[in-house]
Formats: structure tokens, C-alpha cells, sequence
């Protein structure tokens, strides 16, 4: 089907998020307006108005009630969702890079950035289910986890036991939620060799995908690691973290998804943004990549953008995605019936 | 040893540190009390070379013996000889004398200003006659070390004992018939089988560092040479490549074969200390099996080169021409006004001088005859015409000449089996604003060489590129002003016209600007590289049909393998993303990409002549049909193989995968009540495990919006 071209960002997208329905999709850009759409029809909703910088990131509810935001402004703020109403502002001292909620919707993983003395940080804020009764304070704060270098995604791991991050020192770490302990770290020689741009969850929290802009001499290129919290079932925080799966794509990484109904993993990003008006266009490749999750092989390409993607979502019925790149596009794709039945 | 340690062992001594003066202690000479020096290795690893200094210093010897009374009178004649020479440095003439008899001892040093004049001194009185007794001996003060542990009883070189070489050409013998390539790509220098069947190479050798600049074959495909700062090297053998040879050269910037491998040339050149001089160059000429260095060059860059207006730096390379097919009997060298042409039996010029040509700016050699091509253009302001003109070699008759008028330009193609030369000729128009161009062919095999002269259908059109199909009679040319090109093919024998050159046909508007034509002709791709991004179009000039029209995205490079079955083309390191290359099928079929980050360099190996008669050739082309059924029989097994392999690999991924969802979901399974907690409750899981949960409700839906009545009259 022909992709649905969604304009309301006047800056490059930075991310994107579908709610657990898969009626709405929230996109952030680096305009300070967060904006909900239909994510069938793509239909702008609405925005949520009081950022003062670029918005980062952002997650929602379970139930889709509460919208949470990070930005540059340093700032997480809190949102309703249907009225776009602040409910509440989280106020750090440098850019907030990344939010995720927790299996429950109680607690919020919010990372700020290296800034000026400050290095980076990940905080762990309680989640109020009254908004009246929300404060700024933090259950905890890992301070200096990856020193000056920046921390661009932390998740919670499974049953909020564990936080994932990866940033700038190309290194991905497990903490433990509780203590703030460091349990695992890859290793520099098996994972990536530059900087994470990018980490997704399976939908069961079984697994974890990330990207990097990787442009090592050993290995082709970025390449896409596939890591996993898997067993011994004897006790989860000792689920190691292993590599399981390398994609390699010829460009660097900036955002990854998983599809939720077949065994296929998305990857875009391009040629860095300040590169593309030096060249022609389709030397940017700015493509959104499918590949067989299992084989590791690529399927095939979605291409439009005419700018690097910055993010990528599916939608979790799998039956659409959308990409959001640095033109200022979003672009909602639903598959064609071939889709489904390709066979390799 | 630490500070702690010393306090402490200073303190068992009784010794107060504070009032030991650590100057005031020697060690006697040469002994280290088995303390080394920090700075010791350092020194001994490298073997450091150090510019002595005295490197504008040279001896005189054999100078007349004179009494003090005479010695002034000595030293203004030897002042008289050497400041013709260069720069004597203040006092810097200094003439022994006997401390006992005042008498001179029969030599002098001078120092000059800079280590090159000293170095021209040298060369330049080596040898000079100041009279019949005192003929002078002249050497580099650096030299005498050298010179004076020489021994003096001459010993026999031992002779070593003969070892059977590898087999150069084991390569030749690949039971798959296989063709190899060297890539460089990072540190990294490869050789490659290219397994078109497997759909992958096949490593042979690779090694980090190999090379300090570049690689490159040898014609025939023996060597593999390599680039250091110390000189050239040769590899090569049976099985891995091993160094054959080592041919020294201090940072040698590059090299050249002669066409049958015989000679290696290599180049050096320096820039100069004052940027209006022009960089000294120097060159050598190796026998590559030998190793022996069998003459150098050293100039100044403009000895090298014509030094045309623009000034160029350096000069162009080839320096040396090579001529006369693969007995690598000659090459030329060209200057301006003049010539040189070398033999290779005594490395001096031809009849011991050069030859005289004004003004000339290219020249060229017959690939496979020793006769020499060469443009001389327009002088006087067009009142002596351009010329082109075939000379033989080495008796430097001129076999045939052409006089052009109002030519701009010139440009010389051979046809690889050196039947005929095309000469491109770009011509001004009347009013000298614009040029056009037409061809000149000469046929050289033919008697008296006749010229024929080809013009464009349109004659205003730009040629962008030419070609000669190599051992063919045609030859391609793309020509046209607009953004697409048109490609036209000509012949130069028919069946119909024997001796007239007729086209074949032309592409209109192509996306190319260069040809490449199959090493076995007949096939040819028209290439957009640059501004076309790298567009390929493989065409069969026989059929005159298109075979394929694909595209290697932003390809540099294009190469066909020797045998012209395959055809690589790459993108190199200057584009930044998808550095790699890429390997179709002569009919552009896509084969297999390989990825490399920092690719610099793409060689296929060259093969040597077929030994092969023409007649034999066309007998197996005839009945090609036998024995291809071998072969075919051969990929079949392999491509069966291949597809069996993989269904395995993936067999394997698949169950592998399984497994893990297994583990996964017991492990969801059993955290279902602490999430469900979690939760507050809620039962929380149909989201993944529950099929249900994804049906579909369809709901069907009724809405009246509007009731009209309508009185319909019968």
C-alpha cells in the first residue's frame, strides 16, 4: 500500500511510539511538540504543548493514559493523554535522553545526559496514580554509569528487576533496579565498537535488539547485535546477556524494531545527517531494511525518506510501521498481503 | 628502581641522601654496573640511521706533494676547480700538511655548501686529469669508513648451492580454472581465488601491512609487487606468496613493469627545499629475477617530463616507455626535444644518442612491434603543421607521417595487437573559439600504412571516451554535448568493404562515460561511473543487443577478470559507505558482493598469453558444446551441494531459535503472577501468549442518516 506521509514536525523526528492497542502512535522531533496520531488512518490528534527544546523520547501507559517525555530542555514531563494536559515535570540539570516505562506503569527509567560538570546519569522516578500526589523524587540515581559519555537508551529489563543501557562507549550494561549494582557488561570484543544509537525490547521482554553506528574494520560495517536475557531459569538477575544474532547493514544504525508477528527485524539510518547534501541523495541509503530475524539475511527495503531515519516503530498488531527520519517525515506503512507470506 | 626502595636501602647503608651530590659521581667508561639505560633498546631496536653530517664533505686524493712554498698556489687552483662545481664553504677547503716538513700530503677535504653539490663534485672530477701523474680520487668523506674495511685480499664469492625455484605459475593450474585478485582494504592486503560457483572468494593469502603505498601484478601475472620504504618487493610461488625478491630503493613512490616481466622500474622522487626547483627524481631499472640494479637515472623532474606550460610536478609515469612487444628489448624515455631510446642489451641508448624531435609531446608504443608513435603539434603559430609519425625502432626510419592542421589536441590509441593506431585528432574551428574531432587510423600491418580519416556522423560532438576492442578490428566511442551520451561502434573490416572503416551502430542517450571492453572482445560495458553513480550497461557488440542494465551504486572501479568471464566492479575508500566490491557475470549477472570498510585497491591477477594456436582456438570454440557438458555437470553438483549446505545452516538457525522461544516462553510462563502483581492485579498477559486476544471482532453496524419519501407517479 502506499505509504501514508505524515507532516507535522518541522524538525527531524527522534522518536517513535505506538501505545499497547496499536490505535495511536506518538512522535517525537526535535520541535518541542510531541504529537499523537491515528496510527491507521494517520491522522494528526493532537500535540502536547509545553516542552522548550527537542523532545528525545518519550513512552505510554499500559492503558494509554499517561504519556511520559524527555527533552532537551531538561525536563521529563508527564502528560494525560486524552486532554494533552501536564500533569507533572520532572527537572534535571542537563537533557533528559531517554524514558521508558516499568511492567506496570509505577516507575519511569529517565537518562540525562553529559553536561557541562555533570556526566550522565540514569534516574528512577516513582509514578504516582494520582498526578496529585506525584513528586520529583528519585528511588534512585546511578550517577557516572558510562562517565562523560552519553547514555542514549536505558529499558527496564524483565520484571522491573534490571535496567539496560547502551550509549556512547558502545558498551550495553544490566544494573539491578533495587541496588543500582553493575551485574553485566558486554565485552568491547564480541559487541559493538561504537556508539548504541538505539535498543528495542521484544514484546515479552525476552530479548533485546540494538543498533550502532559501527564502522569497524573486523566485522562489515555497523552491524546490529542481537543480545538476549536468557537462561539459566534459576534466577533472573543472573540472565546473562549474550549475543545472539549480527545484522550488518552497509550504513550506520540509528533506530531498530522488532516485528511482533513474524520473525522480522527493521533497521534504518543512513549516512550521518551532516554528510547528505554533500552527495546525492540515494548515497545516503536511506532505507528502512528488513531482515529474517532467524537467517539473518535481508528481505528487503523501504525506501522514501530523503533525510537518515532516526526512528522506527511497529505497530503491535505487526501489520503496519511507521519510520520518522531527519526530513521531518513520518511515514506509516501498512503491508501488503505479500508481506506475510514471504518465504526465503 | 623506586624511590621507596633506594630511601630504604640508602637508610640500611647509613647513607644521608639529601647531602650526596649525584653529579659529582662517574662511572668509569663503558661500565653500567648492569644498570641499562632506559633509552638503550630504544637505540638498539631500530638501528636508527643518522645523518653523520659530513655528508658535503668530499676527499681529494691523489693531489701533487708541494713544499709549503707552493702550497697557496695549490690551493688556489683546486679552489678554481671545485667552486666551478658549487659552493665552497668559508674555509671550508683544508689541505694536510706534514707537521715535521711543512710538505702537503697528496689530499684535501672540501666541504660544500649542500650534500648535492658535494655529490656532483664527486661525480663531475672523479678522475680529472690535473696532470699525467696526478689523475684525482675523489670520494665522499661519508664513504671512507665504508671504503677503508674493504679487505684486501679479494675472496671467491661462495657459490651457492642451485635450488630448485616454486613453480611461479602454479596458479594457472587451479583445477577449477579459477582466476585470483588482490584486494586491499585497511591494513589488510588479500589474495583471493574468485569462486564464482561457491558465490564467495576463496582466501589464499592475506597479511596486515603487506605493502606501505600500494600492490600491483606483473604483467604476465608472476609477481605481486609490494612497496616499502626500503625499496620494492617481489612475491610470489607455489602455494602462499613468498618474497622473491627484494630490489632496494629508499621510499620508492612507484613502479613499472616491463611488459614481459623482465625489468622492474622504480621511481623516487624528492621534493625540493626551494619550491621554484624543480624535485629531483631519481629511477632504477632492476632485472626483476636477478635482482640486480641494472642502470639508475637521477635528474632533476624536468629531464623527465616535457615540463609542458602547466608546470606539471614531477613527472608523469610511466617514465619509461616499453616497446617492442614482450621481449622487452627497448623502451623510450621522453624529453623535451627529444627521445631516448634504450636497448636492454647494454642499457644504453640506441646508436648512443637521443633522438632530436622539436617540440614533441606524447609518444607511444606498438604493443606488439618495436615502432614507436609520436605527436609533434602545431609550431610557429600554425605556419609548421602537427604531426604524427611512426618510427622504427632501432633504425629510427620513419615509416610513415601525417601533417594535421589547426589541430588543439592529440590523442593516440593502439590496438592491442598493434594492427592499427587511431590518433584522435581535436581540431579548432574556423574561428578558433570551439574544437571538434575526428579520428585518423592508421593500419599498420597493411602496405605503405594506409590513413583513413573518421569523422563523426556529427561532427561537433565531444568524444568522451574510446576503445579498441582488444584483438578485435572494432572499437567504441562515446560522443555527444548533451547529459546522455550517444555510443557509436565502428569496425575496420567488413565483409563487404575490406579496407573501409563502416559503423556498426549507435545507443542514443546513455548513462556512460566509459568503456571497458572484455579482454576476449566482443562483450563491452558502458559505464556511468562519477556523475552517473555508477550505472553499467552490458552490452554484446556482435548481437548489438543489450545483455543487462544494472547498476554498482557509486562503483569507482571496474575490472574483467583476464579471461573476460567475470567482471568486478568496486567502490574504493573515496566514497565512505558501502566500500566493497562486487563480482557479475560477463552478461551482468550478478554474482556475489563482498563488503570491505576502507577499500583501497582491486587487482585481478593478469594471465600470461595463451599458448594456443589461433586455429586450435577456434576448434574448441567450435565445439564448445562437448566439452561444456563437463562443466556444466560440475556446477550442477556444486550449486546442488550449495543449496543443500544452506538448507542445513538454516535447518540448524531455525531449531536453534525454537529452543530459545521454548526457554522464553516457560520463563514468561512462570513470571506470569509476579508481573500479574506487577499489575496491581490486572490480568495482564493476553498481549503475547493469547490467540484469542488477536481475534478480530467484527461488528456490524447499521445507521439510518436520512429517510426520504418519494411519491413515484405511475
Amino acid at each position: 500500500m502506499r505509504p501514508i506521509l505524515m507532516k507535522g514536525h518541522e524538525r527531524p523526528l527522534t522518536f517513535l511510539r505506538y501505545n499497547r492497542d496499536g490505535d495511536m502512535l506518538f512522535s517525537c522531533a526535535k520541535d518541542h511538540t510531541p504529537t499523537l496520531w491515528y496510527a491507521d488512518n494517520g491522522e494528526r490528534h493532537g500535540t502536547y504543548r509545553g516542552h522548550n527544546g527537542a523532545v528525545w523520547c518519550c513512552d505510554v501507559s499500559r492503558d494509554s493514559s499517561r504519556l511520559i517525555t524527555g527533552s532537551a530542555d531538561q525536563t521529563a514531563k508527564l502528560w494525560d493523554v486524552k486532554t494533552g494536559t501536564q500533569l507533572f515535570s520532572f527537572k534535571f540539570s542537563s537533557p533528559a535522553r531517554s524514558v521508558d516505562f516499568s511492567v506496570g506503569d509505577k516507575l519511569a527509567v529517565i537518562t540525562t545526559d553529559p553536561f557541562m560538570a555533570r556526566t550522565s546519569a540514569i534516574h528512577v522516578k516513582r509514578i504516582a496514580d494520582d498526578p496529585q500526589d506525584q513528586d520529583g523524587e528519585s528511588v534512585l540515581v546511578l550517577e557516572n554509569p558510562e562517565g562523560r559519555k552519553r547514555i542514549n537508551r536505558a529499558v527496564w529489563g524483565p520484571l522491573n528487576q534490571t535496567i539496560v543501557s547502551g550509549g556512547e562507549d558502545a558498551v550495553l550494561r544490566i544494573w539491578d533496579a533495587e541496588t543500582g549494582k553493575l551485574l553485566k557488561e558486554t565485552d568491547k570484543e564480541v559487541g559493538h565498537k561504537q556508539t548504541i544509537t538505539s535498543l528495542c525490547k521484544s514484546a515479552d521482554d525476552s530479548h533485546f535488539l540494538t543498533g550502532s553506528l559501527d564502522k569497524t574494520a573486523k566485522a562489515c560495517l555497523p552491524f546490529l547485535l542481537y543480545l538476549l536475557f536468557h537462561n539459566p531459569p534459576v534466577l533472573w538477575d543472573m540472565r546473562t546477556l549474550t549475543l545472539i544474532k549480527t545484522y550488518t547493514s552497509g550504513v550506520p544504525v540509528n533506530a531498530v524494531s522488532m516485528s511482533p508477528l513474524l520473525d522480522h527485524v527493521v533497521i534504518g539510518g543512513g549516512q550521518d545527517a551532516s554528510a547528505v547534501t554533500t552527495t546525492d541523495h540515494r548515497a545516503g541509503n536511506f532505507e528502512a531494511k528488513f531482515y529474517d530475524k532467524i537467517l539473518q539475511e535481508e528481505i528487503g527495503g523501504v525506501k522514501g525518506h530523503f533525510g537518515p531515519i532516526n526512528a522506527l516503530a511497529f505497530n503491535p498488531d505487526g501489520r503496519s510501521f511507521s519510520s520518522g527520519g531527519e526530513d521531518g517525515y513520518v511515514r506509516l506503512h501498512h503491508f501488503d498481503s505479500d508481506y506475510f507470506n514471504i518465504k526465503i | 628502581m623506586a624511590n621507596i626502595d633506594i630511601d630504604s636501602r640508602a637508610a640500611q647503608l647509613g647513607i644521608d641522601w639529601s647531602q650526596v651530590n649525584l653529579d659529582s659521581i662517574h662511572l668509569p667508561p663503558g661500565e653500567d654496573f648492569g644498570i641499562q639505560s632506559d633509552d638503550e633498546g630504544v637505540y638498539h631496536d631500530d638501528q636508527l640511521e643518522f645523518d653523520t653530517g659530513f655528508g658535503n664533505i668530499i676527499v681529494v686524493d691523489n693531489l701533487p706533494v708541494v713544499p709549503k712554498a707552493k702550497f697557496e698556489k695549490l690551493e688556489n687552483v683546486l679552489k678554481k676547480i671545485y667552486n666551478q662545481l658549487g659552493v665552497i664553504k668559508e674555509n671550508g677547503l683544508w689541505m694536510p700538511v706534514d707537521p715535521d716538513t711543512g710538505v702537503t700530503l697528496g689530499y684535501c677535504f672540501i666541504e660544500f655548501n649542500t650534500p648535492q653539490e658535494a655529490q656532483n663534485a664527486k661525480e663531475k672530477t672523479h678522475g680529472y686529469k690535473l696532470d699525467k701523474s696526478h689523475i684525482f680520487a675523489v670520494n665522499m668523506f661519508d664513504d671512507f669508513d665504508r671504503l677503508m674495511n674493504v679487505k684486501e685480499e679479494w675472496e671467491a664469492p661462495q657459490t651457492k648451492p642451485y635450488v630448485p625455484g616454486e613453480n611461479l605459475q602454479k596458479w594457472l593450474t587451479d583445477e577449477k580454472a579459477r582466476d585470483q585478485l588482490v584486494i586491499r582494504s585497511g591494513p589488510d592486503t588479500e589474495v583471493l581465488w574468485n569462486d564464482p560457483r561457491q558465490k564467495n572468494t576463496e582466501p589464499v593469502h592475506k597479511r596486515p601491512y603487506w605493502t606501505e603505498s600500494y600492490v600491483q601484478w606483473s604483467p604476465l601475472g608472476t609477481y605481486l609487487v609490494t612497496l616499502h620504504k626500503q625499496g620494492a618487493a617481489v612475491w610470489g610461488g607455489a602455494d602462499t606468496f613468498t618474497r622473491l625478491m627484494r630490489y632496494q630503493h629508499n621510499i620508492v613512490k612507484l613502479v613499472d613493469f616491463s611488459p614481459g616481466e623482465k625489468y622492474l622500474v622504480t621511481y623516487h622522487s624528492q621534493e625540493p627545499s626551494n619550491p621554484r626547483d624543480a624535485s629531483k627524481v631519481e629511477i632504477k631499472v632492476f632485472d626483476v629475477r636477478t635482482g640486480r640494479m641494472m642502470r639508475d637515472f637521477k635528474g632533476s623532474a624536468d629531464e623527465f617530463s616535457i615540463g609542458g606550460p602547466g608546470g606539471v610536478a614531477g613527472a608523469s609515469w610511466p617514465v619509461f616507455r616499453w616497446g617492442g612487444g614482450k621481449e622487452d628489448k627497448y623502451f623510450a624515455k621522453l624529453s623535451k626535444n627529444t627521445i631516448s631510446v634504450y636497448e636492454t642489451e647494454t642499457f644504453g641508448l640506441i646508436d648512443k644518442k637521443s633522438m632530436k624531435v622539436d617540440n614533441v609531446v606524447d609518444i607511444c608504443w606498438s604493443p606488439t612491434d618495436s615502432i614507436l608513435s609520436l605527436f609533434v603539434p602545431e609550431q610557429g603559430g600554425g605556419n609548421q603543421p602537427a604531426k604524427v609519425a611512426l618510427v622504427q625502432i632501432p633504425s629510427k626510419v620513419e615509416l610513415r607521417q601525417k601533417n594535421l592542421f589547426s589541430v588543439s589536441d592529440c590523442k593516440m590509441y593502439w590496438q592491442s595487437s598493434g594492427e592499427y593506431l587511431a590518433v584522435k585528432v581535436d581540431r579548432y574551428t574556423k574561428t578558433k573559439k570551439s574544437t571538434y574531432s575526428g579520428f585518423e587510423l592508421f593500419r599498420i600491418k597493411e602496405r605503405d600504412i594506409p590513413i583513413e580519416v573518421l569523422e563523426l556522423d556529427n561532427k561537433n560532438d565531444k568524444i568522451i571516451a574510446f576503445a579498441w576492442e582488444p584483438k578485435g578490428h572494432r572499437f567504441a566511442v562515446i560522443h555527444g554535448d548533451q547529459p546522455r551520451p550517444d555510443v557509436s561502434f565502428y569496425t575496420m573490416k567488413t565483409a563487404q568493404h575490406g579496407g573501409r572503416v563502416t559503423k556498426l551502430g549507435t545507443l542514443k542517450a546513455k548513462q556512460a562515460n566509459a568503456l571497458f571492453w572484455s579482454p576476449s572482445g566482443k562483450y563491452i560495458i558502458l559505464a556511468g561511473l562519477k556523475n552517473f553513480n555508477g550505472q553499467l550497461e552490458f552490452f554484446n557488440v556482435d548481437e548489438m543487443e543489450t545483455m543487462a542494465t544494472t547498476e554498482h551504486f557509486m562503483a569507482t572501479d571496474i575490472e574483467w577478470d583476464p579471461t573476460g568471464r567475470y567482471v568486478a566492479t568496486a567502490v574504493t575508500s573515496v566514497h565512505e559507505m558501502e566500500n566493497g566490491f562486487t563480482v557479475w557475470s560477463f552478461n551482468g549477472k550478478l554474482l556475489y558482493r563482498v563488503l570491505k570498510d576502507h577499500f583501497f585497491q582491486l587487482a585481478w591477477r593478469p594471465r600470461p598469453a595463451s599458448f594456443l594456436s589461433p586455429e586450435k582456438e577456434e576448434e574448441i570454440a567450435k565445439n564448445l558444446k562437448k566439452y561444456s557438458k563437463k562443466y556444466e555437470a560440475e556446477d550442477q553438483d556444486v550449486s546442488l551441494l550449495l543449496s543443500e549446505q544452506d538448507r542445513e545452516k538454516r535447518k540448524a538457525l531455525k531449531e536453534e531459535w525454537e529452543k530459545w522461544v521454548m526457554q522464553w516462553k516457560s520463563l514468561h510462563e512462570e513470571e506470569k503472577l509476579e508481573r500479574q502483581n506487577l499489575r496491581d492485579g490486572e490480568i495482564s498477559d493476553e498481549e503475547e501468549d493469547d490467540e484469542e486476544a488477536k481475534e478480530v471482532k467484527e461488528v456490524e453496524f447499521e445507521d439510518v442518516i436520512d429517510v426520504t419519501e418519494e411519491i413515484v407517479q405511475e
